[in-house]
C-alpha cells in the first residue's frame, strides 16, 4: 500500500493522525479521496497546517500546488488555527434582512474582532455564514456548534461576555 | 428480502407504535434543537418514566414539524394534538393531560391555514416518523416502490412512468426528469452514475436539509430507483458540510438500509446492486452548479466547465451521469407506487405536483411548507404564512436565491410555476421565499445577493468574476449616497453583459436580482441617487455630498 511507512510514522506522532490516514486508506489513496481528507484534517486539528498539506499531497500523489488549490477554495476551510471559542454569525438573506449584519457592528464595537478575526488571547473567533439553513429562527448565531435562533445584538454580546469570561 | 418480508417489518413496526396509547412526537429537526427540542424529549421521557407509562406511552424524536417559527413542536398522536414553544418545564404537564383535555396554554391549532392549506407529497413522512428508524419508513410503505420498480417494471417502464408524471426538476431549472433519465439510460456505458445533489447553497433555503433530517429513507429509495432506470450501480450523495446533522442521519439511513439489503447486491433477489456514498461539500456555492459539483465530487476545485457536453453523456470521471436534486428524488417513490398519472393530476398544465418551500423573512409563520404548483404568492404569504410581521406592509417576496429576483406587490396573485416566475424575472430556484416588508431597503437587498455572487464566484470566467465586482461597486456608492444618475444605465449594462457572456449558471443568473429590483423598485434607487435618502432607513447615506 502506498505511503505506509509515512503514515506509521505520522501516526507515532500523533494519535489524531489516525482518522486521517483511514480516510485516505478507505478512499484507496484516489486523487478524489482529497476533500474528504482535508474535512478529516480540519476534523481532527481544527484548521490545516501548511505541514498537514504537504503530507496529504504526497500521501495522495498530488502536487502541493493542486492541494492548497482546494484547500484555498472552499469556504469551509480555514488555514488560521481557531480561538478557543467560536461564534459564527449567519449572513443567510433571511438573517441579513433580520438584522444579523448589526450584530457584527455590536461585535466589533464590544470586543474588537471583525469577520475572520480571532481576539489576541485566542479565546474567541468571530466568523460568519452563508446560510446554516436555520432561517425560519433568523437572525441565527452558532456559538461553540450549537445553533442559537432569533438573536440580538444584546444576546449575542451576552453570550459572547459569557464565552469570555467563563474560563477566568 | 422479499416483498412479504418487507411488510412484515411494516406490520411489526405498526402494531408495535400502536400498542402504545399516547405517541409524544418531539420534532428534532435542526431548527427545532436549536430552540433545545433535544432537551424537551428528554424531559418527556424522564417524565414518562416517573411515572411509570413506559408501556403505554411512547416518547419518540420526529422530522420537521413545519412552523420552525414556533418550535419547539410536540404533537401528540393519535388525537392529534399540537403544542409550540414547549420547554423542558412543561414535560410533567404535557404528559399529565395525555387523555385528557390539551394544555391550553401551549396548544397550536392545527385547524388554521398554514396546516390545512398545504398538500404533502415529498413531505408526507416528516413529523410522522422517527428518522432514524428504517422500520417506521418500511411501515409507511416504505421501499415499497423500489419493490415495484425492480420485481415489476421493466427499466423503460420507470421512466414511462416518471415521463407520464411530469416531474420537473427541483433544483431551480426545471428540466423534465423524464427526459434526463432517458439520456442517461439511452448514453451507452460500462460504468454509470446517479449523484444526488444535496450542496443547498441557496442563502435562505433550507427544503432540503430538512428533507435528508426528517425523512432520509426516501431520497435513497428514489436514488435506487433512478440507477435501477438508468443502469447506474454507484450513486453519491453530494451534501454540505455545514448540515452536520443531515449527514449523520443519511449515513444512518445508507447503513440500516444495506443491512436490511435494500441497498447493496442482489436487491430484493434481483440481479441489481445499487451502493451510495456520502460526499462532504466544503462551502462553495457554485458547486450547486452540475459540472462544478462532479469536479468537487472527483477531488478537485469546483470550477464548472462548458456545456455540452452534458453530464447524462459526459460526467462523472467521464461516465453518463444522472444528476437530480433531493426533493426531486423524494417525489420518485410516490410516483413509482401510485403511478405517473396521478402525479400530472396535481398542479399546472406545464408545473406538475407539489413545491416544498422555506419561507422565511418578515412573515409571521416561517417554516417548511409544500404546496401544489399554481398556488398564489398570496396564499402562500398571508394565508400559509399568516401575513406579515407587526402588522407592517409587505413589499417583496425574493424568490429563488441569489439567482432569483423579487417579486413586488403587484404580481402577489400570480401562480407559482416555472412559467409564470420566469415572466417576472424571477425563478423558482430550489425553493427558498423571503418575505420582506417596508423596512428593507431593496437597493441594499440587491447589494446583499451581488456580494454573495460575487466572493461565490468560481473566478474561472472573466465576466462573472470582474462583473460582480463592478456591479457591487457601483451598488455600494449608491447605498453610501454617491449614487450618479447615470448609474441605473452602467448597472443595467454590466448586467446584460455579465448575464448573456457568462460560463455557468451562477454568473448568468447573478444580475437577476439587481435587475429585477430596478424594474420594479426604480423609485427606492432614484432616491438614494437623486434624494440621497434611503426610504427604508437601512442604508447609512453619506450626507456630505448632498449638503455641497
Amino acid at each position: 500500500m502506498h505511503g505506509t511507512e509515512a503514515e506509521q510514522a505520522k501516526m507515532n506522532e500523533d494519535r489524531r493522525w489516525r482518522l486521517v490516514n483511514r480516510t485516505m486508506r478507505l478512499h484507496g489513496h484516489q486523487p478524489d479521496a482529497l476533500i474528504e481528507t482535508l474535512h478529516a484534517v480540519q476534523e481532527a486539528f481544527g484548521f490545516l497546517e501548511l505541514d498537514a498539506l504537504k503530507y496529504v499531497a504526497e500521501a495522495l500523489h498530488l502536487p502541493l500546488s493542486l492541494v492548497y488549490g482546494v484547500a484555498t477554495f472552499y469556504h469551509f476551510f480555514t488555514l488560521k488555527p481557531p480561538g478557543e471559542h467560536t461564534c459564527v454569525v449567519c449572513l443567510g438573506t433571511a438573517c441579513y434582512i433580520a438584522g444579523s449584519s448589526n450584530m457584527l457592528k455590536a461585535i466589533d464595537k464590544e470586543v474588537g474582532i471583525k469577520p475572520g478575526d480571532t481576539t489576541p488571547d485566542g479565546k474567541l473567533s468571530l466568523l460568519t455564514a452563508r446560510c446554516m439553513g436555520s432561517c425560519g429562527l433568523a437572525p441565527a448565531v452558532v456559538f461553540d456548534g450549537a445553533v442559537h435562533g432569533k438573536m440580538s445584538s444584546t444576546s449575542v454580546l451576552e453570550n459572547i461576555r459569557r464565552l469570555l469570561n467563563h474560563d477566568d | 428480502m422479499t416483498i412479504e418480508e418487507l411488510q412484515d417489518i411494516g406490520r411489526i413496526e405498526k402494531e408495535k407504535q400502536e400498542g402504545f396509547k399516547h405517541r409524544i412526537h418531539v420534532c428534532v429537526a435542526a431548527g427545532c434543537l436549536s430552540c433545545q427540542s433535544g432537551l424537551v424529549k428528554e424531559a418527556l421521557e424522564k417524565e414518562v418514566g416517573r411515572r411509570g407509562l413506559e408501556s403505554w406511552v411512547l416518547v419518540k424524536g420526529v422530522g420537521c414539524l413545519g412552523l420552525c417559527t414556533a418550535g419547539p413542536m410536540v404533537a401528540v398522536e393519535p388525537n392529534k394534538i399540537l403544542y409550540q414553544g414547549v420547554a423542558v418545564s412543561d414535560a410533567s404537564d404535557i404528559v399529565e393531560a395525555l387523555g385528557g383535555p390539551s394544555v391550553s396554554r401551549l396548544d397550536c391549532s392545527n385547524q388554521v391555514p398554514f396546516f390545512t392549506r398545504q398538500q404533502k407529497i415529498v413531505l408526507e413522512n416528516c413529523g410522522l416518523i422517527d428518522p432514524e428508524s428504517i422500520e417506521e419508513y418500511i411501515s409507511e410503505t416504505g421501499y415499497e416502490a423500489l419493490f415495484n420498480a425492480l420485481r415489476m417494471m421493466n427499466p423503460t417502464g420507470v421512466i414511462e412512468q416518471i415521463s407520464k408524471s411530469g416531474l420537473r426538476g427541483r433544483g431551480g431549472a426545471g428540466f423534465p426528469t423524464g427526459l434526463k433519465w432517458t439520456t442517461v439510460s439511452k448514453t451507452k456505458g460500462n460504468v454509470k452514475f446517479v449523484v444526488c445533489n444535496a450542496d443547498e447553497g441557496d442563502p435562505g433555503a433550507f427544503m432540503d436539509r430538512s428533507v435528508l433530517e426528517s425523512d432520509p429513507h426516501r431520497v435513497l429509495e428514489g436514488m435506487a430507483i433512478a440507477g435501477y432506470a438508468v443502469g447506474a450501480h454507484y450513486g453519491f450523495i453530494y451534501v454540505r458540510a455545514e448540515y452536520p446533522l443531515a449527514v449523520k442521519r443519511i449515513r444512518t439511513a445508507i447503513a440500516r438500509a444495506e443491512r436490511l439489503g435494500l441497498l447493496g447486491h442482489n436487491i430484493f433477489n434481483t440481479t441489481f446492486s445499487f451502493d451510495v456514498t456520502v460526499r462532504l461539500g466544503a462551502g462553495a456555492f457554485v458547486c450547486g452548479e452540475e459540472t462544478a459539483l462532479i469536479a468537487s465530487i472527483e477531488g478537485r476545485r469546483g470550477s464548472p466547465r462548458p456545456r455540452p457536453p452534458f453530464p447524462a453523456e459526459l460526467g462523472l470521471w467521464g461516465s453518463p451521469t444522472l444528476i437530480n436534486n433531493v426533493e426531486t428524488f423524494a417525489n420518485v417513490p410516490p410516483i413509482i407506487r401510485k403511478g405517473g398519472a396521478w402525479f400530472a393530476g396535481i398542479g399546472t398544465e406545464k408545473s406538475k405536483g407539489t413545491k416544498v418551500f422555506a419561507l422565511a423573512g418578515q412573515v409571521n409563520n416561517t417554516g417548511l411548507i409544500e404546496a401544489p404548483m399554481g398556488t398564489t404568492l398570496r396564499e402562500i404569504v398571508f394565508d400559509i404564512g399568516g401575513g406579515i410581521k407587526h402588522g407592517r406592509k409587505f413589499k417583496a417576496i425574493q424568490t429563488g436565491g441569489p439567482s432569483g429576483g423579487c417579486i413586488p406587490e403587484q404580481f402577489l396573485d400570480m401562480s407559482m410555476d416555472y412559467e409564470s416566475l420566469a415572466k417576472v424575472g424571477s425563478i423558482m430556484g430550489s425553493g427558498g421565499l423571503i418575505v420582506m416588508d417596508e423596512t428593507s431597503c431593496m437597493v441594499d437587498v440587491a447589494k446583499f445577493f451581488i456580494e454573495f455572487c460575487m466572493s461565490e464566484s468560481c473566478g474561472k470566467c472573466v465576466p462573472c468574476r470582474v462583473g460582480t465586482v463592478q456591479i457591487y461597486n457601483v451598488l455600494r456608492r449608491i447605498t453610501e449616497g454617491d449614487g450618479k444618475p447615470s448609474d441605473i444605465a452602467l448597472l443595467e449594462e454590466l448586467c446584460d453583459l455579465v448575464k448573456n457572456t457568462s460560463l455557468c449558471g451562477l454568473g448568468q443568473t447573478s444580475p437577476n436580482p439587481v435587475l429585477s429590483t430596478i424594474h420594479y423598485f426604480m423609485d427606492e434607487y432614484k432616491a438614494h441617487i437623486e434624494d440621497k435618502v434611503c426610504p427604508a432607513g437601512t442604508c447609512h447615506i453619506n450626507h456630505t455630498e448632498k449638503s455641497q
